[in-house]
């Protein structure tokens, strides 16, 4: 008997779209039960949320103090204690979850699987390596909990479904004081976030500087998409550190992805290969972009980027 | 005063472009150029600057792994560690087995803060300070870009999705590294002759007393599917044609 736990991620007041996903990848598993945990400071309005998502038969609130922000430390005892009688542990593969979920693993004494992008049955995954030039299939042991986090870019959210009971626990574990937050700096701005966007624009070292990098970032206002940057243009300083979209920054699944100036390093490709529409533009015809891209635009940037802002000003895109 | 242990791995050179054997076994690494680990590297060069603040005393490397990882522990002494441990076993371990044995070297050494890599970039997992961690039941910072240490206490900021978060952590602890955590030195040669004399202490994962049962059984190695290339089109108005063919602007 399949019995799921998936852990929520949120801010407080809403559930973040990475939970619909992992509840996807849940749903492959054909479990008896699906039920989220939220673990937070207040948290009924997430609870309520996370009720609502198509096929959860159940919700588990934790509402304390010292879940008012996500610390691994002080939540993975809790998760490990909410996990008894579970088979299957499951969480994003966003920070929170990468920064989480090993943590209750080896809290459970298990192993962990990272980034399942398919389900082949209860116990067995695949997952990439390497850069994601491998995917491997694995099995798990089903005599142990599997606690596994979900590649985010491999599942669509699931949408609404009639509200599963929520039950409040309090549980009896103790806490770390080790572990202090001190303070939290979002970059975020207007745009929408790089890791849901419908559209995302990134550019990569060609830009120059972070002058020329405006740019990108007035095609991306245009499209109305996310910003995004190669790691080539993040060591060269043109912008913030979390715009990073490759193996060790964000993995994406955008409907429209624009590179503007990326030659496209294997580790930037793994980041982006599930984006429904790659577009490239880059001056070098032989630029490795353009063995991925659905439409590639040989031209110079700085000439080619106005030219299309101006012409999609003009159509008028929503 | 305690010192600093750093875990590194010897991996594929990150430039490399690694494939899938034909018969789907593995990798086909035969031959390639090996390294440290890019994060390892990275936690040696904050290990190394931790110890010339007068933090801590010492920097220890640690290594799990065959007799060839030995050339990236003589890389990492040169470029200044202190002394290596390498723990004799098999390249293939699962994370947690690393970090059972991490504890267990821990617990041996008593190292004020471990500092490893936030992911090994051939297996991708990116687990094995959590679990270490979890394990000794100290304090986790993981994707640090900012370390710093102030008596009994580091503050780390850690790169998160949507910004950056500043942690305050009682030693000893365990940091993960980002990449912009720092700029790892070069290796000057008198350097590289240097670390030859070095200590590199080799010790049996059985010495350990560690659960090294593998919980994992990976049947199979695939590709990846590839992405088909698509057009190429001359101009701005040939683009903006490809994409409204496409539906992608409404």
């Amino acid at each position: 008997m399949t019995r799921v736990l998936v852990v929520a991620e949120h801010d407080g007041a809403r559930l973040a779209p990475a939970t619909a996903k992992c509840v996807r990848c849940a749903l492959d598993l054909q479990p008896e039960a699906l039920v989220v945990a939220v673990l937070a400071h207040g948290g009924a309005d997430v609870a309520a949320q996370a009720a609502r998502l198509a096929g959860v038969t159940g919700v588990m609130l934790v509402d304390a103090e010292h879940n008012a922000v996500p610390l691994a430390a002080t939540l993975a005892p809790q998760l490990a204690s909410l996990a008894a009688g579970f088979t299957h542990v499951l969480g994003p593969s966003s920070t929170f979850g990468k920064d989480l979920l090993p943590r209750v693993a080896a809290l459970l004494g298990v192993g962990q699987l990272s980034d399942v992008l398919a389900v082949l049955g209860s116990h067995r995954f695949r997952r990439p390596v390497h850069a994601g030039n491998a995917v491997v299939t694995v099995d798990a042991d089903p005599q142990r909990v599997l606690v596994a986090t979900v590649r985010l870019a491999s599942y669509a959210g699931v949408g609404e479904g009639p509200a599963a009971p929520i039950e409040r626990r309090t549980l009896d574990v103790a806490l770390p004081a080790h572990t202090r937050f001190v303070s939290r700096r979002e970059s975020g701005g207007a745009r929408p976030d790089l890791m849901t966007a419908r559209r995302v624009v990134s550019g990569g070292r060609a830009l120059g500087s972070a002058e020329g990098f405006k740019l990108v970032a007035e095609l991306a206002d245009v499209l109305g998409a996310a910003l995004g940057a190669s790691r080539a243009a993040l060591d060269s300083g043109f912008v913030a550190n979390d715009l990073q979209v490759g193996q060790t920054g964000k993995i994406i699944a955008p409907e429209l992805y624009v590179a503007v100036g990326i030659s496209g390093a294997i580790q930037h490709l793994t980041g982006i290969k599930d984006a429904r529409t790659i577009v490239a533009i880059n001056k070098d015809p032989e630029a490795p972009i353009f063995e991925v891209a659905d439409v590639g635009l040989v031209a110079d940037l700085f000439k080619a980027v106005p030219e299309l802002i101006s012409a999609l000003r003009a159509q008028g895109v929503r | 005063m305690q010192s600093v242990m750093v875990g590194i791995k010897r991996v594929v050179d990150y430039n490399v472009r690694v494939r899938v054997k034909p018969d789907g076994s593995g990798m086909a690494t035969e031959g390639l150029k090996m390294s440290i680990n890019p994060f390892d590297e990275i936690a040696i060069e904050a290990a190394l600057r931790l110890k010339e603040s007068g933090a801590f005393a010492q920097v220890v490397l640690v290594t799990i792994g065959p007799a060839e990882a030995e050339q990236q522990l003589r890389t990492g002494l040169a470029m200044g560690a202190d002394r290596a441990i390498r723990v004799d076993a098999p390249a293939r371990l699962e994370p947690l087995t690393v970090a059972r044995a991490l504890h267990a070297l821990a617990e041996r050494e008593q190292p004020g803060l471990v500092v490893l890599g936030k992911q090994a970039v051939d297996d991708d997992h990116g687990q094995t300070g959590q679990m270490l961690a979890a394990l000794w039941g100290r304090p986790q910072a993981t994707f640090a870009s900012e370390l710093a240490v102030a008596g009994n206490v580091a503050t780390v900021t850690r790169e998160i999705d949507s910004g950056l978060e500043t942690l305050e952590v009682d030693l000893p602890a365990v940091v993960t590294t980002d990449l912009r955590l720092n700029q790892p030195r070069y290796v000057k040669l008198p350097e590289i002759l240097k670390a030859k004399t070095k200590p590199l202490a080799v010790l049996p994962l059985a010495e350990l007393g560690v659960d090294a049962q593998p919980q994992f059984t990976v049947r199979e190695f695939a590709p990846p599917p590839a992405r088909v290339a698509g057009v190429r089109v001359q101009d701005v108005a040939e683009l903006v044609a490809a994409l409204n063919a496409r539906g992608v602007l409404s």
